[in-house]
């Protein structure tokens, strides 16, 4: 059963009640409703049990990438609880609001869910070991400082007297939290660093874990869904009395103005239904958009007067003017799908008291807020559970349409919980896709075949514009040049070229964009990658030495980028017909480079091995970072291979698998 | 209507003729651990045994499956044992988001019982199920454990 939290002086609870819980909806997540009654909430963060099985809660989102594992590391790192003794659960953003963001940020995305939280959930396990320290201390009537925890034991190092986390947690969660709180040094860590395995992984091998589209309510109905096939098209009409009398049909309802969703008592009935439901929609000045009219809008971009600045050194404009030899290629980068395993779903019961939602989504707050804009009752009337998510890629996490539409059917059915699905068909055709750009490189080298001018042009789309315009800066998006800014710690451009424009003319079509796994990187990489392996050629330099040249101050770049290729043997002959290349990047935190061998038969690539670095800060488990960046390179290449979206009369042509493949395991 | 023997239970589910098995399992029967992906037999996720042969469920009518025997992933364990599959996925931590691992351990372990000891060549050939976190080289790791406990 979820946790509801306990009613502390700490606490700040507004009165609510899980509808869902009088209803026996069992929440899937490995503690019991029996060991609520007697287990001791130290902290926010860390929930001891009398059988000395520890809880630790999570607040990011748990889509694959191992956030949540990690996170439990490193509070258990702190508590000095038994690793083995772990449990896991996700507080809901309601209850994070009610106890004023005891648990910070929900937000999942952007390779934020370590790097951005682990001061406040390493303190919040060192909290939670002092307070258990301070409770033994007291009832021994001995100085806390002459106490030491480890593997959930407590010690008296003067009297070996020894008791356990589960037998002082009661006492523990009556003191004080602790003002100061220090935490371990590094050296010390036992914890993190280890890649040990997953915590969620035995539910995801028996099919016991359970996704969004998992929940299942008493009395629930489920809803499929249609939307405009045209992005910004309207609903003109459906005719409900042609499928009323289908199989298992409760209603046909509008779903703000431009779907339209068929309620019935199971989604297979309700899918059929809704495709035979008569539906038109109203005209719409996209209906003639192509992807050939997209490409010659960005097109123009490339030479526009008018590009916002983000990254300047020198003068370009002269340097070009006069260089002695001038290379310029143009590139693009289509619209991509983040094809989450899991489509889109969310399960909604609806009163007019109170709205609860169950749903995968990368950021249970973002949830909760489009819950209560969309139901129209106040977030403290709201609450949403977050489940596992099949996937997220950034799909889910800026862009919760889905939870709105799921809202909005169901308040057409108080009382009863309803799950919206989309089919894959719905889910292709209704992204929020990775944005679509051209670029033009133009490169200039003095007589000496020295680099000496760089200017990159971006003319295209802007993430930002379609999914929150209000952080935009002046009209510009930030986020344009990821791994093209000039030095800092986020997403810093790797190459010193004394002349040097990286400008963008944004353009943006019709098409919803938004974060993609990597978001702006990926394209950026491939921009500048593959015109430094140009420009070298031109040079007639090594493509390594060529980059090696311009990457001076940024060692750190320079080392992932030697990695790769040291473990390549780069400089040493490839096999026969087998071809290297390599590149670089820097974001989100990361450094990080491969090298990859591949082979070409007439139109057939074979990738026979890649080589990849990453520099991320220290690592919490490197286990898990080798898996995802295996699995990052498996996610780009169907972006290389497969993943171009098409756009013909104003909507996205590929529907399914059949028509947008994915790599396989070969 | 269909009867259908899931698992090794009986079960009578209030489906039309063209319902896919996919969804008397998940909605008639309840048992949600084999996964919709795609509708149309392409990504696996909906990989269950009827009969031992590894069937993507969605385009598989229920009422044709009546008087087989079907097994989803929860019936591999089903005694409370995990079968080698399901440990191997756990030693090598397969999983990443796990949605698609259902269809993927299915489709193992009927590839398992016809090739023992299957060859790379085997696996790229017969493991088809597609995995959008990319645990692919994982997952071959794991079935070659599986073979070899």
């Amino acid at each position: 059963m979820n946790y509801m939290p306990k009613l502390d002086r700490r606490s700040f609870v507004v009165g609510s009640t899980a509808a869902g819980l009088s209803l026996g909806f069992h929440i899937p997540f490995p503690d019991e409703a029996r060991a609520q009654a007697t287990a001791s909430e130290v902290n926010a963060w860390v929930v001891v049990h009398p059988d000395e099985t520890v809880t630790i809660r999570v607040a990011r989102s748990e889509m694959g990438q191992g956030t949540l594992t990690g996170l439990c590391q490193m509070v258990a790192e702190e508590l000095e609880c038994e690793w083995s003794k772990v449990k896991y659960e996700f507080p809901t953003p309601g209850q994070n609001v009610a106890r004023k963001r005891v648990w910070g940020d929900f937000f999942t995305a952007g390779s934020r869910g370590i790097r951005t939280s682990e001061q406040i959930v390493r303190k919040g396990g060192a909290a939670a070991r002092m307070m258990l320290i301070a409770a033994a201390a007291n009832e021994w009537k001995v100085p806390a400082a002459e106490c030491t925890a480890a593997n959930g034991v407590i010690t008296h190092t003067p009297s070996g007297r020894k008791t356990t986390f589960g037998k002082v947690a009661a006492a523990a969660s009556k003191i004080d939290p602790p003002a100061d709180i220090k935490l371990k040094d590094p050296k010390d860590w036992k914890i993190i660093g280890k890649g040990v395995r997953r915590l969620d992984t035995p539910d995801k091998v028996t099919g016991k874990a359970i996704y969004g589209i998992d929940v299942r309510l008493p009395g629930m109905l489920s809803a499929a869904i249609k939307a405009a096939p045209v992005f910004g098209a309207k609903l003109k009409s459906f005719d409900a009395a042609k499928v009323a009398s289908m199989r298992g049909v409760k209603k046909v309802v509008p779903v703000e103005d431009n779907a339209v969703a068929v309620i019935a008592d199971t989604w297979w009935n309700a899918k059929t239904a809704l495709e035979a439901l008569p539906v038109a929609w109203e005209a719409s000045p996209n209906d003639k958009v192509s992807s050939a009219s997209i490409a010659d809008f960005l097109k123009a971009g490339l030479d526009a007067e008018q590009a916002f600045v983000g990254n300047q050194a020198g003068d370009v404009k002269a340097a070009l003017a006069k260089a002695a030899k001038k290379v310029e290629a143009v590139y693009g980068y289509p619209y991509q799908h983040h094809v989450t395993m899991e489509p889109q779903n969310a399960t909604v019961l609806y009163t007019p008291e109170k709205c609860e939602v169950w749903s995968s989504v990368q950021d249970g707050e973002q949830g909760l807020a489009a819950t209560s804009e969309a139901c129209g009752l106040p977030v403290a009337k709201c609450e949403f559970h977050k489940t596992f998510l099949g996937g997220g890629f950034g799909r889910r996490s800026t862009s919760v349409d889905y939870v709105r539409q799921a809202v909005l059917i169901a308040k057409e059915m108080p009382g009863t919980p309803v799950k919206l699905l989309w089919t894959r068909e719905e889910d292709m055709t209704h992204g929020w896709y990775h944005p679509i750009t051209q670029c033009k490189m133009t490169a200039g080298f003095d007589d000496k075949n020295s680099l000496t001018a760089l200017h990159i042009r971006i003319s295209g789309q802007s993430i930002l514009a379609s999914v929150a315009p209000g952080r935009m800066q002046n009209g510009m998006d930030p986020a344009t040049f990821q791994g093209f800014v000039k030095g800092g710690a986020e997403t810093a451009f790797g190459y010193d070229v004394p002349n040097l424009l990286i400008d963008h003319a944004m353009r943006n079509p019709h098409v919803p964009a938004g974060f993609w796994r990597g978001v702006n990187i990926n394209q950026n990489a491939i921009y500048i990658e593959s015109f430094m392996d140009e420009l070298a050629k031109e040079a007639g330099v090594d493509p390594l030495e060529f980059r090696r040249k311009l990457m001076g101050p940024y060692p750190k770049h320079l080392a992932v980028l030697n990695a790769v290729a040291e473990k390549a043997g780069w400089g040493k002959p490839a096999p026969q017909g087998v071809y290297r290349g390599l590149a670089q990047m820097m974001a989100f935190g990361s450094y990080v480079a491969a090298c990859a061998e591949v082979s070409v038969d007439g139109n057939k690539v074979k990738i026979h091995r890649i080589v990849g670095a990453t520099d991320p800060g220290y690592a919490v488990n490197p286990a898990q970072i080798e898996r995802q960046i295996a699995g990052s390179f498996v996610y780009g290449l169907t972006g290389l291979f497969y993943g171009e979206c098409t756009v013909k009369d104003g909507a996205i042509e590929q529907t399914n698998f059949d028509s947008y493949d994915m790599m396989r395991i070969a | 209507m269909a009867r259908l023997n899931v698992n090794g239970k009986t079960y009578d589910v209030d489906v039309g003729p063209d319902t896919p098995l996919l969804w008397a399992i998940r909605e008639n029967i309840g048992l949600t651990g084999t996964k919709y992906g795609c509708g149309i037999a392409q990504c696996g996720a909906c990989t269950v045994h009827i009969d031992g042969v590894a069937t993507r469920s969605c385009s598989f009518p229920a009422s044709a499956a009546e008087g087989k025997e079907i097994v989803t992933i929860e019936g591999l364990a089903a005694n409370g044992a995990l079968t080698k599959v399901q440990q191997a996925w756990i030693n090598n931590d397969v999983p990443q988001c796990g949605y698609c691992q259902s269809g993927m351990i299915m489709a193992v372990t009927a590839l398992l019982k016809e090739k023992p000891k299957p060859t790379d060549a085997d696996i790229d050939r017969e493991i088809t199920n597609i995995c959008r976190c990319g645990t692919y080289q994982q997952v071959r790791a794991a079935i070659h454990e599986a073979a070899n406990a």
